[in-house]
């Protein structure tokens, strides 16, 4: 694999920040890729406009900001207004449905699943929202294998907790089965 | 308790705590600071699980001056702060260079002045580390570029201070300092650690400045049972005030010299793409990721371009500038303020080529693309 860029972005308190760095550490430790993971975000813990980058590569990686990422995540419609359209041709959009209803136009292919109301209605709660959204980014996009996801998800989260985020990621995966079989009867 | 060797995926303000503990740490003591504060956290977790101390002061002048009175009890002792913080070390930074005890600041850097913007890079601070204290002293700074040199460099930098007995500053940025990356940690036993000169315990008629023999003097540690005295006032080899005069000007002469003399040694440079390039950018930290980029770009144009990083910033390796300056045709200098490296390079430079400097100051780290405009510009006048 040469330079892959993935931007998450929403709002502080989705996770968005923790979610980079699981994927980050999926693909560095568990995965035999290189990565580096970056973020931007205000003086407020939450509420705050949330940035994180990661960037993964076979070779060396030099700059480590994302440039024209391959893969969005916007979890709520500011981040999607400022960042959906930002997304090389034919790259991976996808949009929190639960809070973002339109997107604007994008040269990537977007894809909407509703991830924190999927964290609602599994779990009761909004809190692993972005481990399902790292299972849809994952499943769409296989930028990451599944077994490395897991493990890094597995060694990050809290250990009472474990369960319950290995149990979010696959209805992250799920969903994004879902989303293909749906598309594919469409078609 | 010293870290687990292997692959780790790591914040660069955790690898230089974990560069401190392999480095031997003892003595840490601060006052958080975005974009700083996690080499605090971690620390205190972790330090005094080894026995070491961890102490949250007041604020910075008082975690500089802890930082001191540590050293001259003989541990190996740290502080880490960002801009407004670093400036409040100052008068302590020169107190430890003046009185010789060994200590390491970490400075990640953020956009000044004043508060700034606390969560954006910056590096604003380049001639604040070389000249921010007064009065004439050494200075040593130590600038990575990765998450695996915060952790390589800040054992160098502890090893550099104890060796020379002078302070060294380990000067990164919020983007290396937050940016998590993959690192391969070496096997601690692998590590050296080099310890300061010092006088043996009890030794009769021992003076705690003696210079005849090494322009390292031995310290006399605070508890060994031999005489100290420390003043920031200028002494003589006793420890006491002197006045004006050439005992006065030969200790000046012989902090800056500690450095000075081992300038070759000291001043390390990373290059890359050098043997026939015609334009180089010369860029450290943050900036060094885009800059090198730039050059593998302008290569791909069929621009002879070069990259040099001073991983030491001060002293400034300007031997090495001066003997490219004979063969290129010019330098891009990018840095995230309004042109402080550049002097520098300009220095050495000495006409004989044209410098270009590149200034970004809006808290975002410049990109690949920017330093890639001016290095056409300087190719292709």
């Amino acid at each position: 694999m040469s330079r892959l860029e993935v931007r998450l972005s929403g709002e502080g308190g989705q996770g968005i920040i923790l979610g980079g760095i699981i994927l980050a550490e999926a693909a560095a430790v568990y995965g035999g890729l290189n990565a580096v993971q970056t973020q931007s975000y205000g003086p407020e813990s939450r509420g705050g406009a949330s940035r994180c980058e990661v960037v993964l590569s076979r070779e060396e990686i030099d700059y480590p900001k994302v440039i024209l990422p391959e893969v969005v995540l916007v979890m709520n419609r500011e981040a999607c207004v400022r960042y959906a359209h930002q997304v090389r041709p034919g790259g991976t959009v996808v949009v929190d449905s639960t809070f973002v209803d339109a997107v604007p136009e994008t040269p990537g292919r977007v894809y909407r699943v509703p991830i924190t109301r999927l964290a609602r209605e599994h779990f009761g709660r909004d809190i692993v929202a972005n481990i399902i959204a790292l299972g849809v980014l994952a499943g769409l996009t296989g930028l990451v294998d599944r077994t490395s996801l897991e493990q890094a998800v597995a060694n990050r989260v809290p250990p009472a907790t474990r369960e319950a985020n290995l149990k979010a990621l696959d209805v992250g995966y799920r969903a994004v089965a879902e989303l293909l079989s749906a598309a594919a009867s469409d078609s | 308790m010293p870290h687990e060797p292997g692959v780790r995926l790591m914040q660069g303000n955790e690898a230089c705590a974990e560069g401190a503990l392999a480095a031997g740490l003892d003595f840490f003591a601060g006052y958080p600071i975005t974009p700083s504060t996690e080499v605090a956290e971690f620390l205190a977790e972790r330090l005094p699980r080894t026995g070491g101390t961890f102490i949250q002061m007041e604020d910075e002048i008082a975690s500089m001056a802890a930082v001191v009175g540590a050293s001259l009890a003989g541990a190996r002792a740290m502080t880490a702060t960002s801009g407004p913080g670093f400036s409040l070390k100052q008068e302590n930074l020169g107190f430890a260079a003046l009185v010789e005890a060994p200590c390491v600041v970490v400075n990640v850097q953020r956009q000044g002045p004043s508060t700034g913007l606390p969560t954006s890079p910056s590096q604003g601070d380049i001639m604040q580390a070389r000249w921010g204290t007064h009065g004439d002293h050494p200075a040593v700074v130590l600038a990575p570029w990765s998450v695996h040199e915060c952790f390589d460099l800040t054992v160098t930098a502890f090893n550099l201070a104890e060796r020379l007995r002078i302070p060294v500053i380990l000067l990164t940025d919020e983007v290396i300092g937050h940016m998590r990356e993959k690192v391969t940690l070496p096997d601690p036993s692998s590590i050296r650690r080099e310890s300061r000169p010092r006088i043996p315990p009890r030794t009769p008629g021992a003076l705690p400045y003696e210079d005849r023999h090494s322009d390292v003097p031995p310290m006399a540690v605070f508890g060994d049972g031999n005489r100290a005295h420390v003043t920031g006032l200028l002494h003589d080899r006793r420890g006491y005030p002197i006045g004006p005069g050439p005992e006065a000007a030969a200790l000046i002469r012989r902090l800056q010299a500690k450095v000075d003399a081992r300038r070759s040694e000291l001043a390390m440079v990373h290059g890359e793409m050098l043997d026939d390039a015609e334009v180089v950018v010369v860029a450290v930290g943050c900036v060094a990721r885009s800059a090198l980029r730039a050059v593998r770009l302008a290569r791909q144009e069929g621009i002879a371009a070069g990259f040099l990083r001073p991983i030491t910033v001060w002293p400034f390796p300007e031997e090495r500038l001066a003997r490219l300056a004979e063969e290129v045709r010019g330098f891009v200098v990018p840095e995230m303020n309004l042109g402080q490296l550049v002097y520098e390079v300009e220095r050495a430079v000495r006409g004989r080529a044209a410098v270009r400097a590149y200034s970004r100051v809006d808290g975002n780290l410049i990109t690949p693309e920017e330093v890639l405009g001016a290095l056409r510009e300087v190719a292709r006048p």
